[in-house]
């Protein structure tokens, strides 16, 4: 093996180790495959099981409020969800082809109000540490959410 | 898949799930809920025992429960929540709107 060789063998490696990306149907039925795929990758990446749980639940509602809201209802049309391994944590990037969001619109609603709907904004902004909505790819709507390991 | 089975014991009706209560399934639970509702039942218990996961449809499937319930002065209480569905009730700092208990026994001995 030449030296070229010898350096781009673990690079490889280690890039395809550190992100996973899962393409499926905005389907409300394949949801816990989101939610295995993403406890299982911060399994991996050294997060405390009450983080996994807790990192499942926002990007299972991330999931949702897209299926709700950017499609208005089950459809083929797809979700790609991208987990990446940073050095202090975990970042998934959400995206879909829908319904353009007006980011102001999307907002926790207050919590004193006892009512059914509404919460999923305000589990994943409780659970993650950055979370940044955007629209201004041509089609649908990207969400990035940031995990930080415990004491980074 | 998930089971939502309603059964009788001594006042109280108990709805136990079993599963998962995500967006898909959540309908189903509501489902069960509201017939019981519809017929003002008076004690409603919500077995979570087997419940590993609840999303925000979930908890807002029960929050309109409670609600109904309230209206015709009946009781609807909760019980046997798994730590991850704990921690959904606390997040939404519902764990003190709903009456929540540990088992059965406890949710049964509660009744008024």
């Amino acid at each position: 093996m030449n030296r070229k060789e010898k350096k781009s063998v673990p690079k490889q490696h280690e890039t395809a180790a550190d992100t996973v990306e899962i393409r499926l149907p905005a389907d409300p039925k394949l949801l816990k495959i989101v939610r295995v795929s993403v406890a299982n990758f911060c399994e991996i990446i050294g997060f405390p099981a009450e983080d996994c749980t807790s990192t499942m639940l926002a990007v299972d509602e991330a999931c949702s409020n897209i299926i709700k809201h950017a499609y208005r209802g089950p459809t083929a049309k797809p979700i790609v969800l991208t987990m990446r391994r940073m050095k202090d944590g975990l970042e998934v990037i959400l995206q879909d082809y829908g319904i353009k969001a007006d980011p102001k619109a999307i907002k926790s609603r207050p919590l004193d109000e006892v009512r059914p709907g509404g919460l999923g904004v305000h589990l994943i902004r409780s659970v993650m540490d950055r979370v940044k909505f955007g629209n201004s790819k041509t089609e649908g709507n990207e969400l990035r959410l940031v995990k930080y390991l415990p004491g980074k | 898949m998930l089971e939502v089975n309603t059964s009788k014991k001594d006042d109280a009706t108990i709805v136990s799930i079993r599963g998962d209560v995500d967006l898909y399934s959540s309908p189903q639970v509501r489902k069960a809920i509201i017939a019981l509702t519809a017929k003002r039942t008076p004690a409603i218990l919500i077995n979570l025992t087997e419940v590993g996961y609840m999303d925000s449809s979930g908890v807002a499937t029960l929050v309109e429960g409670l609600q109904q319930v309230g209206k015709y002065k009946g009781q609807f209480k909760i019980f046997g929540l798994a730590s991850a569905v704990k921690e959904v009730f606390e997040l939404s700092r519902l764990d003190k709107v709903f009456d929540i208990h540990s088992d059965e026994a406890a949710a049964l001995a509660s009744l008024k």
